[in-house]
């Protein structure tokens, strides 16, 4: 699998946002550095639900370690997260 | 008021005499019932409301339920009926193991243990627990469980996993709700909800479940008050001393593993600070941990407020029905 750009990585993560938290409404979607947390926009529950989809679209494991928000509270962190682990 | 253990202080006699107020108004005239269903665990919680409700209604107006089920510790039970007994009320022994058994309830938990540990099975204890404060990480759950042979191992949970695991367990809290209901409507009495207000404001609790009441006595007071209310009410002393569990998982679990950051003193100290201003570096020494540790709580508190607004919620109307009121 070809190591996937922050670009490409923030567009399929909003994608999933949209459709699987939003019900589609492109309007609501997350800027790239808006905080789900402090949005209230994910929950921990949410959280569990973006490992499992970047887990299985990239290919790799979340570590336990990883779990924090530096790597997971916006599209951004996510973006940039998943480049250093799939890269 | 400056910040310090003494916040937590209340004249017990007469915040008794308050609530028992409260009660007789809120049954008579908002319910419109006979007495009160209390559904006994033997912590304190439940305790507590119970001497309350006796002490509002007497003990011919209250009504006891135990329901101990497979995982309930082996004193569960004995500490649960010294209530009853003391207190001098009434009660009913209804055990829920065959009841969750035909929900499939442990079936259901186990094979969502599985998806993590695939030998888990008979012999076999699991809890589920949350990181702890110094962790640094989100709020995700682990499934830990010890083998038969005493083993103990974690992992962290699946997304299906964790959702698998806690819709089975919750069937124990809303059986017990619907058994507390049915005695209710069968003596034409409300039914008690037992939650303290660590609890109530963090929404520790299953909507459906014991989430579920006509009255809750001490959704206001920290659990450091209900303590101390358990032991002015004359509550047995095994009870007063007990420490908080969640008595649903078959290892032993204390809630501050499972849902909350600190042990109850701590976190009722905290949460105190939280409502009403106080700076984490003034809280800090108050509840025996770092100013970044205050701050860490504090977030938790707010995040945990969000997440669970959904508990509260009654059903949402998609349209006005203005002769009903809510």
């Amino acid at each position: 699998m070809p190591a996937p750009d922050a670009t490409a990585v923030q567009r399929d993560v909003t994608a999933f946002i949209v459709d699987n938290f939003l019900f589609g409404n492109t309007a609501e979607a997350p800027a790239p550095a808006t905080s789900f947390m402090e949005t209230a926009l994910i929950d921990s529950t949410g959280v569990l639900e973006l490992v499992a989809f970047i887990e299985e679209k990239y290919g790799f494991k979340v570590a336990d370690d990883e779990l924090i928000p530096e790597n997971l509270d916006s599209v951004a962190n996510l973006a940039g997260f998943v480049v250093k682990k799939a890269g | 008021m400056s910040f310090s253990k003494d916040v937590l202080i209340i004249d017990l006699e007469a915040e008794a005499q308050r609530i028992g107020g409260e009660i007789r108004r809120i049954v008579a005239h908002e319910c419109k019932r006979r007495g009160l269903v209390v559904a006994l665990s033997g912590g304190i919680d439940s305790s507590c409301v119970a001497g309350l409700a006796v002490k509002a209604l007497g003990p011919t107006k209250v009504f006891g339920v135990h329901m101990p089920e497979r995982d309930s510790s082996g004193e569960t039970l004995g500490l649960s009926q010294s209530v009853s007994t003391t207190l001098g009320f009434d009660s009913t022994v209804e055990i829920l193991t065959p009841i969750l058994e035909g929900f499939g309830c442990y079936q259901r938990r186990d094979e969502a243990i599985r998806m993590v540990f695939p030998d888990f099975g008979p012999g076999w204890k699991s809890k589920i627990v949350l990181p702890g404060l110094d962790g640094g990480e989100l709020n995700v759950y682990s499934v830990v469980v010890q083998k038969p042979d005493g083993t103990i191992e974690k992992q962290r949970l699946p997304l299906k996993a964790y959702l698998q695991i806690v819709a089975a367990t919750n069937f124990k809290q809303r059986t017990r709700k619907t058994l507390e209901y049915y005695h209710a409507d069968r003596l034409n009495y409300a039914v008690t909800g037992t939650p303290n207000r660590l609890e109530y404001d963090q929404g520790f609790f299953v909507k459906g479940g014991d989430g579920l009441a006509d009255v809750k006595p001490i959704a206001h007071l920290y659990k450091t008050q209900v303590y101390a209310m358990a032991k002015h009410l004359g509550l047995p002393a095994d009870i007063c001393s007990r420490a908080p569990t969640t008595d649903t998982y078959s290892l032993a679990q204390g809630q501050d593993e499972f849902y909350f950051s600190l042990p109850y003193a701590q976190m009722d100290l905290a949460l105190w600070a939280r409502n009403h201003g106080v700076p984490p570096i003034e809280a800090a020494p108050v509840i025996g941990i770092t100013a970044e540790q205050v701050e860490r709580v504090f977030r938790d508190i707010d995040q945990k407020r969000i997440t669970t607004r959904y508990l509260g919620l009654k059903a949402q109307l998609c349209g006005a029905v203005p002769e009903i009121a809510g």
